[in-house]
């Protein structure tokens, strides 16, 4: 089995390392991409509109039940929790994770329970510690766990606190983050079933 | 159990990646529904997985159990944990004049369709503890529509229509709220809505003159009525795809032609049988009229 899904979550200079992250991926990347930003509950859809200015792959904002297409970005939108359901996304305005709504670790957590090891996180720079707990519920599925190098990030408690969750993870640079992603992506199946045994 | 120190609350399942079965855990939630369905009556067999099961989760672990199959024993033989359950499982957050751009849209678009019409029908399906209900009573009022309105505010759960009734909501939100109404194209001053009273904002009663709060399930219930405008937002994304095109069955039975029906703002009727029937009036806004 290769990989299926990323989840990408990030807050506090998220939209910086976002732009700069998916302008690395190929037009061709063949896993879709469940993103959750923190941001205000009512700024609506300008997220997705600076980041599709900024990438080659579709980026939309997340509706209920919407399918999961290969190489398009969902941006979780504000004031939902959106959930990975197998093959599609699913919203919810139950009450904030940590404070968050959207919480990372709600969407990183269906996640792995959906897509077990095929699933690959990736915590961001951000400001406070959402994310963590979902990324270790990722890596404890078997999925892979990236980690933008703290030193790299705007604000680098988020992914402190994701490393400190999940000290397996991959820590990268962030200009290394999309290489990285990329060749995940087309890590060829055998290697990975290799490696889950 | 041991805590899984690194699951966050609800997410479930033991944290050891080789034990965790999802195709068995899926057989134990699919016959825990069943059996509450079969026993209790509560049909939750179509709701979306993913957000049932980080709700079976939480009950799990509060428990202190390690299975959906430990959860169902207690849940079948003991009425108090269905109970329980049935508050977990009913997600009713919810906010006055949510989405302000939907009301004033509201406002711009819909009302002067219904100023053509003699009398008014209104159905607000899944109002859960009536904030959504009183908000549109106040813009009705605003708009000189209210004396020919009828609301019929229906949702699954008992518990919250009768603080839907009462009007009592938390003082704390009221500055929250406020911003909203102003958004959302309010033309008076908020606080003249509400007293402080019973330890929070108590709203004017009038606003639910002509209001009929009553349970009705979408699920297992049929229409009761026609409406000229239908209101279920953030209801349906609890539901599978099956059901939720089953109920816009229901939605558009119990509309008249012409009618308004409204969505929450990330749902969509794409890919439901009835997305022909229906134009969408002022995108981006979920304001849908039922046009055939
Ligand atoms: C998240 S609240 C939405 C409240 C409000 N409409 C809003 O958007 O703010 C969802 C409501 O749907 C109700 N509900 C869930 N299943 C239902 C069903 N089968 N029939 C009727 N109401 C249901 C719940 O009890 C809850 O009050």
């Amino acid at each position: 089995m290769s990989y299926s899904i990323v989840a990408m979550g990030t807050s506090w200079g998220g939209l910086a390392a976002l732009t700069k992250l998916l302008a690395g991926l190929p037009a061709d990347f063949r896993l879709p991409v469940v993103l959750v930003q923190h941001r205000g509950k009512d700024s609506e859809g300008l997220l997705g509109e600076l980041l599709q200015d900024a990438t080659p792959l579709q980026v939309c904002e997340a509706e209920d039940k919407v399918s999961l297409t290969p190489g398009v970005v969902y941006v979780a939108p504000a004031n939902y929790h959106v959930l990975i359901e197998q093959g599609y996304l699913s919203l919810s305005i139950e009450e904030p994770v940590r404070f968050s709504r959207p919480s990372i670790d709600v969407m990183f957590a269906s996640a792995a329970d959906t897509y077990l090891s095929a699933t690959i996180g990736v915590v961001l720079t951000g400001a406070n510690e959402d994310g963590s707990r979902g990324l270790a519920q990722i890596a404890a599925r078997g999925g892979k766990a990236l980690v933008q190098d703290p030193k790299t990030a705007e604000i680098p408690i988020m992914p402190s606190a994701a490393i400190k969750a999940v000290p397996s993870a991959e820590v990268l640079p962030l200009e290394r983050l999309a290489p990285r992603l990329l060749e995940l992506s087309q890590e060829p199946t055998s290697a990975r079933v290799r490696r889950a045994v | 159990m041991a805590v899984p120190i690194a699951a966050g609350p609800g997410t479930g399942g033991d944290l050891d990646g080789q034990s965790f079965k999802p195709d068995l855990e899926r057989i134990e939630i699919e016959l825990l529904l069943e059996g509450i369905f079969r026993h209790y009556g509560f049909d939750f067999r179509s709701y979306a997985y993913a957000s049932i099961r980080r709700r079976l989760w939480k009950r799990i672990e509060e428990e202190g159990l390690s299975s959906v199959s430990a959860l169902q024993e207690k849940v079948l033989h003991e009425p108090e944990m269905m109970e329980k359950l049935l508050l977990d499982l009913s997600i009713n957050v919810t906010a006055m004049f949510r989405d302000p751009g939907f009301y004033q849209t509201f406002r711009e678009h819909v009302v002067p369709l219904l100023r053509t019409y003699p009398f008014i029908r209104i159905w607000h399906a899944g109002c859960s503890t009536g904030e959504e209900v009183y908000s549109m009573a106040i813009l009705l009022r605003e708009e000189g529509l209210y004396e020919r309105a009828r609301i019929y505010a229906t949702d699954i759960n008992e518990v919250v229509l009768q603080r839907a009734k009462a009007g009592i909501f938390p003082l704390e939100r009221m500055q929250e709220y406020t911003e909203n109404y102003i958004r959302a194209g309010g033309k008076r001053s908020f606080s003249e809505y509400y007293t402080a009273k019973y330890g929070g904002a108590l709203f004017d009663q009038s606003l639910t003159k002509n209001v009929v709060f009553s349970q009705h399930n979408l699920v297992t219930d049929r229409s009761f009525s026609e409406f000229n405008v239908i209101l279920c937002r953030n209801v349906l994304i609890y539901f599978d795809k099956t059901l939720q095109s089953k109920v816009h069955g229901l939605f558009y039975d119990s509309l008249a032609m012409f009618g308004v029906l409204v969505l929450g703002s990330k749902e969509t009727l794409r890919f439901m049988a009835h997305e022909d029937c229906y134009q969408q009036i002022a995108p981006p806004e979920k304001i849908f009229r039922k046009v055939r």
